[in-house]
This record gives C-alpha cells, structure tokens and sequence, in this order.
C-alpha cells in the first residue's frame, strides 16, 4: 500500500513538473493530456484506497517514508497516515481537482499560460494530498506552506494586474499571520510531547491536562488551552477566519477554476480539516473550544452579511465561502468535528459547483463580471442555469439536497451544546440561515432571471463548451445526493470511530443522533423546521425584490446608506490593517532605519568615534597620510608591540 | 592524501598563477582550478566518519616551533560542512562572473581563488595562530575586490569594512596569547581544555565577542555590511554574504563556547536579546530598503541572527537539563548557516543578473521583469520563496529548528523569532511584487533579454542545493551530531 499512497499524491507532482518545465515543447494538448491523467490516477487510486480502508476494513496505515533530519532525540519524518478520514479528503481533493482541471481546457483554452496554469494546478493537488494524507506535524505544515504558495502563485497568474498582485502578496502574508500561530503550536507540540508524529502527540495529550505555562507574568495558562489555540490561529489563517479572513475576497483576482479549487473546495478548508484531526488534544480544552466556537460564528454570521452588497459574480460566492467556513468552525467548537467534516464535504461539492458555473457565466458574458449587468440568461444557458440552481438550493440547505443534511446537523448540534458561548453562536448560525438565503437568490434572480440588463452582452451570450458543462453536471450530481447518502454512516455512524474523539460531556452530534431516525425522515422534518421556514423567507424576500418589484432594493438603499457603507466598506477590517499593520510596519522601518542604523549607530557611533579620533589626534595630523595602509601598518607595529608585551615581560 | 592542504592550497596557488598568467586564458583556468579544488574536497564529506566528534583528515606539522605554533588542519562535523559550502560557492561564483567582468579579470578572478583558499583555512586550522592568520589574511582579497571593482563609493564602503572588521579581530588575538601564556600551546582543542577562572573568561568572551560578532554580524555593529555588499561588485557579495559572514558563526562555536562556556552562560541574555533584535529590527529596516542589495543584506543580518540565537539558547536549556533542545538550536544555527550561504548567494546573483543589464539596483527601477524574463522570474520566485523561509526549501530548516528549541527556553524567544515567518516574507514578496511582477515598467526592462545558459546554470544548481537541502536536510544533519554532541559536553562543564 506504500506504493500506492506514494503515487497517489505523487503522480499530480510528476504531471505538474512536466507540464511546468517542458510545456512549450509537450504543447498545449499534451499538458493537459499529462496533468489529467496525473490527477485522474490520483483520483482512482483514492478510490481503490476507498475500498480497502472504507469497505474492506484494511488496517490504517501509518508508515513513515524517509527521515527528513534527526536532532537531538526528536525525528523529523515524512510519513503518510491513510484512515478513514483521509480517504474521505483524498477523494474530495482529487474529485474535484480532476473536474476543475477538465473544466480549464475550456476556461483558460485562449490564455497564453495555459501550460503554466496546469502544472500549477497539479502542483497544488499534490501540495494538497501532502497535507491531508501527513501522519506528523513536519508535513503537515510543508503542505499547509506549500498550499499556500500555489495559491499565491495562482492569485497573482495574471501578474501583469496590479489588483491581482496585490492581493496574491496580502494572501501570502496574512496566512503567515496565521501561520506564525501555527508554528508556535507545533514548538509546543514538540516540547512537550518530544515527537511530531500525530499518534504519540495524540498518545501524550491527556498526560498535559493540568499542566500549565506561563506566558504573561504569573498568570498560569493551560498548556493545552495555549496549544490549540496557537494551532487554531493556523487554521484562521488558512480557513479564512475574522479577522485573518481578509485575504479570501480578493483571492479572487485569480482565475476562476482556482477560486473553486483552492479558495472553496479544498485549501480553506485545510484548517477545518486540521482542527478535526486534532480533535483528541482540542477535546481536551474547553476553553480552546469556546474560542474556536465565537470565532466560527462570528466569521459565519458577519461575513455572509457582506455577500448581501457584493455586485461581483465571485465576490458573492466568495463571502458566501467564508459564511460556510464559519459554519464549519462552529461545528468544530461545539464538538460537531463529524458534522465539520460533512459539510465540507457537501459545501466542496456544490461551492465548486456554484464557483465554476459562475465562471461559466463569466464566459458567456465575455468577462463581465457585475451581476447587476446580467439578466435572464436561464434561456440562453440551461444547463448552467439548472446546476447553478441545484447549487444555490443545496446552499441554503433546501431540505434533501446534500447541504441540507449537513447544515442541519450543524445548527442542532449547536442548539445541544454547552460549551460556553453555544447560545450566542445559536443566534449567529440561525441567522445565517436567512442571509445565506437572501444573497444566494439575489445573485440566482439577478443573473438569470428578470430581465437582460445589458441586451448588447446577452445578444452574445452562449452556453460554455462541454468541457464546461461536463464538470457542471458531474459535480451538480454529488450536491444532490451525497449528503442523503452518506448523513446516516458519516456523522450519525461510526464512520470516524478511533479518529475523531469527542468527550462524553460534550458530545453534542450524540444529542442530535437521539433524534435521527434515518436520511428520508430527517430531510421531511426539515419542511416543518424554523431554520426551513426562515431560508423560504429569505429565498421569498429575494424573489419581491429581484423579481416581482425592483424598485424596493432601490428605496432601501436610499433609507439604509449608512447600514450598506458598513457592509461595503467590510466592516473596516481592510483600512485598519492598511493604516495600522501595513503603514505602521513600514514607519516603522523607517524610523528604526534613518533613526536607528544612520542616525545612531553610524552618525554617533561608528563616524563619531571616527571624527573623535581625529579631532584628538589633530596635534600629530602630519602622521595621518590618509592611505590605508599606512593605517593596517601602524596596526600590526602596534600588534607586534603588544605581542612583545605578552611574551617578554 | 593531504585532502584539506590541498583544497587550502590548490586555490591560493592557482590564484597566484592566474594572476602571474595574466588576463588572456584567466577565465577557463579559473573555472578548472575551481573545479578541481571543489572535487578535492568531495572525499572531506563522502569519507567522513559520522561515529566520532574527533578531528578528521588531520595534517600537522611544525611550523614556528620557537613559538610553538603549528601548522595544523582538520575538520569535524561542524567545520567541513562550511568547507564544503565554500568550495562550491567558489565554483558558481567564477562561472558568475564569466563574460561580465571585463576589467582585470585575471586579478579579479585569481582573488576569488585566494581567498577561497583561504576561506577553508578558516575553516580547518587547527592552531589559533594559523587561523587568525587566515581570519585576517581573507580581508586582503575581500577588500581589494570591493576597492578595485566596487562601485561609486567603494572608499568609504572598504574603509569602514576593514576597519570594523579588522579592529574587531585584534582583540580575539590579544585573547588567544593570553589562552596561550594560560596553558602554553596554540592548539584550539588543548585550549577547549583550559580551566579559567572567572574574570578572565569574561574579557576572552568580549575579546571573541568583539571580532565574531562584527563579522557575522550581530546588531548593532551590522552596519558594514549594508555598504560593503551595495559598494562591492555582485561576486563579492555572493561570497561574502554566503561564506565570510559564517566564519563569524563558526568562531562563537569553535572558539567562545568551548573555551570560555561559563561567560558564555553569563552573558547568554545578553546576546539572545541582540539575536532577537537583528531578527525584529532589521526584519522591519530591510522592509524599506529601496536598494535591492541593500535589501538583501539586511535580510542576511535578520538571517544571521538566527544563528547567533540557535548557539546562545543553549545555556538556557541546558540549565533546564534540555539536550534535545540545546541540540536543536546549535543544530539548527548551523544548518542555517550553509543554507544561507546558497540562498543568499542566488539572491545576490539574481540581482547581478539584472544589474549586468540595467545598471541599476533600486527597486524602482525595474517592475514586470517577468514579461521579458520569464525564466529568470522563476528562479527569482523560488530564491525569494525559500528567503521567506518556505518549507521544502533549505531557508526553512533551520529556522523551522531554532523556533523550536527556541519555544524550549522561552514562549518569548519563539514568539519573537517567529515573526520573521511574515517579516521575512513581507519585505522580500514586496520586492517581487515591485520588481518582477506587473506590468512592464519602463524601456530598460522592456529590452531585457532572460538569462543565458551560462546564468542558467549558476541559478539551477543553487536552486539544485536548495531544494535538496530543505527536502532532505539530514544530508547535513547527521555529519554534525557526533561533533554537536561533543560540543555541548563542552559547555555543560565549568572551566573554573
């Protein structure tokens, strides 16, 4: 099985050095033809993976590849850990890498990087099976990195873009924010559990519990409590949590295949999925929980109010991403680790869905990207149309499409909790439910209904190629059906038996459970549920306004500027860091440069003792020749008198 | 075979006859004599024993015995790495300067011999005589290089770098006569096993302290080096930053640990928080740099000051009765040493291969350099990435190791130490962004033509040695442990 998980994550890598290094000479075709097939051998050999470790019961694997470094008596490995939830992440990376790498022979078909986009898309496929499929810390954080960097490298692919490389810089640097965190908690992790290997940190933590640091004078920290929330800060960074969300919206500057892969699918959730991973040290801090808990409902409810004002096609889904982000940390602070892990499963399938039938309209609306030039496109696009729409309903959790079952899960869950903080964070993803409602048909009712804003643009439009639409479809499939499937095995079952850990006291997916009584039952109850009712609201409230009387939005705003400038201005977060961190670091710099290194050290110090020197020497001025050697020589004199001094006397 | 008089000696010779030969055949002697004295020093890393902590490869001879000073070389697990790393810089180093140094080359390029000779002498001596000799003696090369073919305020540059770096260096001599009056022999290894007393341990810490700390350098008396590396011509700086900057490192471990660990302990604090602000303070100065050399050389003294941190955390952890940690961080102080030395040579190089072009290193002067060099905008990306300390690349490990060992001593001392991970990433991505990225900002860069198969090459193998150290660093790790071990036992000991 070694072989097999090494090719499974090395073949994407292979694909993508050929196509990075020899695109020119293999050709347009031939580059994709390679990096499919890398991604498409992934993909199966995730599924034979599936059969043996899901359906056969093969024993987990947990091997080591190569010793990166010793020191001392810790051992730096790369190692792979393949158990049930790794199949499961395998299989959604590599699913929707290969529908995303399908989709770009049509998306990206007249750019002239198109080999270079192929070989970076591979490469994150790689980077990301890296870090999904790591048995220890070390590789987890080369992949955690390495994610991260294509996806700077992909924000910034149209580098001639002021907008775009910008904003693949500020990506980079607030995932470092995140990842100085991140690095933190795995020193901690190695201190005191000596191993990087996640079964003996794992082994090791219940040994912690009591045991305390301190970091701020006397005050004693749990070490437990310091190292999840140091881990968690990773996860900020990465899953694009408030207030380290600030990158994500202008991620997309990238191309559009990228923004479902990397900034929907798989990379933001990386920190969910770590979090998930880590579940026997986080259960093991209450107040780690509550932190992570307060965070995810923030970023859940606030985010998705931005999405409510956004006019941009991929800023809408965008915001809509970081509000199901936040939904799946909510789950992860209330225990829920399995509901997390379900609705980013679900949430892979129908944003990727929703991400790329966005760039499809994107195509046909010859890169327009203003919803609010759009209209009535249904006609002129059905199949885009139809998955956008089983998209936008598996989103809002429309009872028996697959973001019903996990969405669901999750506002119970919170609803069982006692973790502190479970009451607010209630309010926050209930709430949600109404919002996500509102900007999911707004964006649906603006885009192809009503009626063509631009006729100019809608005259031209067209349905995408089949490259397009095959990966609609393929992946409209998965947002249907997969949470119905698999609902009853995956949170409610012992699929994450021995990998997920939740204690008894707060154990609130066991609450939930008590009450479920199979897939079909659940998904009719939730006709009569007040979340229901409060998603058909929203959805209602969007067809008065988009639809039936346009002139309602209009006279809102007109009452409501003030509420909209907050929305639009993204509550602040972008200008407090451009003044504070951004400016502040570079007067800073500057200060300590002019101030500190010119002023001081070289103007008092090092030319002031020099002048020093000469004023005081100005009686023998007629010895200084100015010639350096003749300074070296007057040295060495003096060093050999020195010397004379030490032996002789 | 006499391997280490030979990588010593094959150089410097060489050098001289390069010169004597005059310009016409310089270029390809120099490139052979490089190459031999790289495959010279190959059996120093394939034939060494990773079992003991003793000097390898040992020549002795007398040389001074009136003084009893001897000529005496050997390498261990620490030292012949940096031996290594030098030779191979040599190489990239004259294929760097091929075709583009037109003015002398037979003297430019036969001072690069020298003092890589040199260099390794550093590195191997074994008496305290022939390597303050070699200490001082590699100055000479250096500051002809900067003072012949430095730019336009070469005088002031080589000036202040001698000066500093010279005065710096007197006192370590003034240290090893007195270690030599204490115990009667120059070897360094009979003086690792003098007893000092107090007082006098603490003037031979600042003695040492005053010539390694100016060469590696420590804040604040960094500010040589910005000048030397913006005044010295593009080789210069790659060997400078690269290999002369680590015999200042090489020196805390050889000389200021072993000989006097309890000042050392003394004054640990002392230098943890001088570490700490070259990381933090110059992470910040180099941030606005405008000049791109200027730029990269602070990045080196913020680099550097994770070396001095990994060695000087030490005391502390071992007072906690930590030996993983202390093995950690002086581990991982020198795994950042020859890391530093490829990538900061390819950071210089790269911005060689765009001032050979333009005339100009101010970052303003260039912006979408990747339209017209797409090739070059790639290695520039990877140095850049693996600056910003990129796992996977060589700039990780060792940080990756100090931050560990560092959270071992101290929350403090990691948290602190960490920033780097966004500092570093911020002021060098900036530059990127500014330089090669976006569009094509004016007619210079318009006209730029990507690099040639010569740069090609000198850039692949650096990114070759990066890559192949930051994915399998235990190449390095385990020729150090015997000799890393042997060391701290040193230092857990008092001398009193």
């Amino acid at each position: 099985m070694k072989f097999i998980y090494t090719l499974t994550a090395f073949a994407p890598l292979i694909a993508a050095i050929a196509a990075g290094f020899f695109g020119k000479r293999l050709g347009r075709t031939n580059s994709h033809r390679i990096t499919i097939g890398g991604v498409a051998l992934s993909f199966l050999l995730s599924c034979y993976a599936f059969t043996q470790v899901v359906l056969g019961d093969a024993p987990v694997f947990d091997e080591s590849l190569y010793t990166w470094l010793i020191s001392g008596d810790i051992r730096f490995e790369v190692g792979f850990l393949v158990d049930k939830l790794t199949v499961l992440m395998m299989l959604v990376v590599t699913f929707v890498s290969l529908m995303v790498h399908i989709y770009t022979i049509g998306y990206m078909e007249e750019d002239p990087g198109y080999q270079r986009f192929f070989a970076y898309i591979s490469l994150f496929t790689f980077s990301m099976l890296m870090l999904v499929m790591s048995n220890n810390f070390l590789q987890l954080f080369f992949g955690w990195e390495a994610v991260g960097t294509v996806s700077y490298l992909l924000i910034g692919f149209w580098y001639k873009k002021e907008t775009a490389i910008f904003a693949n810089m500020k990506a980079f640097l607030v995932n470092r924010v995140g990842d100085f965190g991140f690095v933190l908690g795995i020193a901690a992790i190695v201190m005191y559990t000596n191993s990087l290997h996640y079964a003996d940190a794992f082994a090791a933590g219940p040994s912690l519990v009591g045991e305390t640091m301190s970091i701020f004078g006397n005050a004693e920290w749990q070490v437990l409590t310091v190292i999840c929330i140091l881990l968690f800060i990773g996860a900020m960074g990465k899953s694009a949590q408030a207030p380290l969300h600030v990158w994500l919206p202008d991620s997309m500057e990238g191309p559009t295949p990228i923004s479902a892969l990397i900034h929907a699918a798989t990379m933001v959730t990386a920190g969910i999925f770590m979090v998930a991973r880590m579940s026997p040290l986080f259960e093991l801090s209450e107040t780690a929980l509550s932190f992570v808990l307060i965070i995810g409902a923030f970023t859940a409810f606030f985010m998705g109010l931005i999405g409510i004002v956004q006019n941009d096609i991929k800023r809408v889904v965008a915001y809509s991403t970081l509000s199901q982000l936040g939904y799946m940390t909510v789950a992860l602070g209330v225990s829920a680790y399995s509901a997390a892990i379900f609705h980013l499963m679900t949430h892979a399938f129908f944003k990727a869905l929703l991400f790329l039938a966005a760039g499809s309209v994107i195509i046909a609306m010859h890169h327009e990207q203003d919803i609010r030039k759009m209209g009535g496109l249904w006609r002129k696009m059905p199949i885009t149309w139809f998955t956008s729409l089983i998209g936008s309903l598996a989103l809002i959790g429309f009872p028996f499409f697959s973001g019903f079952f996990s969405k669901d899960v999750i506002i119970e869950a919170v609803h069982a909790s006692n973790i502190p903080g479970a009451n607010i964070a209630y309010w926050a993803v209930f709430g949600g439910v109404f919002v996500t409602a509102f900007y999911s048909f707004r964006m649906f009712f603006l885009v192809f209904h009503g009626k063509p804003r631009d006729q100019h643009a809608y005259d031209h439009a067209q349905e995408s190629p089949k490259v397009v639409t095959l990966p609609l479809i393929l992946l409209a499939i998965p947002s249907l059906v997969i949470g119905g499937l698999t609902v009853s095995t995956v949170v409610f079952g012992n699929y994450f038996d021995g990998i997920i850990f939740v204690d008894e006291a707060h154990d609130s997916v066991k609450e939930v459970a008590s009450h479920f009584h199979g897939a079909i039952p659940f998904a009719l109850h939730g006709f009569v549920t007040p979340v229901f009712f409060t998603a058909m609201a929203g959805v209602l409230t969007t067809v008065v306004f988009y639809l039936l009387a346009p002139g309602i939005p209009a006279f809102l705003d007109s009452k409501l500027g003030f509420f909209r400038r907050i929305l639009e201005n993204k509550y602040g977060f972008d200008d407090f860091n451009q003044a504070v961190f951004a400016r502040g670091s570079i007067g800073l710099g500057k200060q300590l440069w002019q101030k500190g290194d010119v002023a001081v050290i070289d103007g008092a110090l090092v030319n002031g003792s020099a002048k020093g020197v000469g004023a005081l020497a100005g009686v023998a001025r007629h010895l200084q020749s100015g010639m350096l050697f003749h300074y070296a020589f007057a040295m060495i004199i003096g060093l050999l008198v020195m010397l004379s001094w030490f032996f002789f006397v | 075979m006499p391997w280490l008089s030979l990588t010593v000696w094959l150089p410097i010779i060489g050098g001289l006859i390069v010169i004597a030969l005059g310009d016409r055949r310089s270029r390809p002697l120099a490139l052979g004599i490089s190459v031999l004295t790289l495959l010279v020093s190959l059996p120093l890393y394939f034939g060494f024993d990773l079992s003991t902590p003793a000097m390898q490869f040992v020549e002795r001879a007398n040389w001074l015995p009136g003084f009893d000073i001897e000529y005496a070389l050997g390498v261990d697990g620490i030292a012949m790495p940096l031996v290594i790393l030098t030779t191979l810089i040599n190489v990239v180093v004259v294929i760097s300067m091929w075709e583009v140094i037109k003015d002398r080359p037979a003297l430019y390029l036969g001072a690069f011999q020298i003092m890589t000779g040199l260099m390794v002498g550093v590195f191997s001596a074994l008496d305290a005589i022939l390597f303050y000799i070699f200490f001082e003696a590699t100055l000479i090369p250096m500051f002809l290089i900067i003072g012949i073919w430095g730019g336009p305020r070469r005088v002031y540059a080589t000036i202040k770098f001698f000066l500093y770096t010279f005065l710096g260096s007197v006192f370590m001599l003034i240290a090893l006569i007195y270690l030599y009056r204490l115990g009667g022999s120059f070897a360094i290894e009979d003086m690792h096993q003098l007893a000092i007393a107090e007082k006098p341990q603490f003037w031979i810490f600042l003695a040492f302290f005053a010539a390694f700390a100016v060469k590696i350098p420590m804040w604040p008396v960094h500010t040589w080096l910005p000048d030397a590396h913006v005044e010295a011509p593009t080789a210069g700086s790659a060997v400078l930053a690269a290999i002369m900057l680590k015999m200042g490192g090489y020196g805390f471990l050889r000389f200021s640990l072993p000989i006097v660990p309890d000042a050392s302990s003394q004054m640990d604090t002392f230098m943890i928080v001088i570490s700490l602000i070259a990381v933090v303070y110059i992470g910040f100065v180099a941030l606005v740099q405008r000049d791109m050399k200027k730029l990269i050389a602070y990045s080196s003294i913020s680099h550097m000051g994770f070396v001095t941190l990994g060695i000087f955390i030490a005391f502390g952890l071992l007072q906690k009765g930590d030996i993983s940690g202390v093995a950690l961080g002086l581990e991982g102080a020198i795994v950042q040493m020859i890391s530093h030395g490829f990538i900061s040579a390819a950071m210089f190089l790269c911005v060689g291969v765009m001032y050979d072009r333009v005339h100009s290193r101010e970052i303003s002067a260039y912006g979408g350099v990747i339209n017209t060099m797409p090739l070059f905008g790639a290695f520039m990306v990877f140095f850049a990435m693996a600056n910003a300390g990129l796992p996977g690349t060589s700039g990780f490990v060792g940080e990756f190791m100090i931050i560990l060992a560092g959270f071992r001593a101290n929350f403090w001392i990691a948290f602190l130490a960490a920033m780097t991970l966004v500092l570093g990433a911020a002021y060098t991505l900036w530059m990127v962004k500014r330089v090669i990225f976006g569009e094509i900002g004016n007619d210079n860069v318009a006209a730029l033509q990507d690099v040639n198969r010569r740069e090609f090459w000198m850039l692949g193998s650096l990114a070759a040695f990066v890559l192949l150290l930051g994915l399998w660093p235990d190449l390095v790790g385990r020729v150090m442990h015997a000799s890393v071990e042997n060391l701290v036992s040193h230092i857990s000991i008092s001398k009193y």
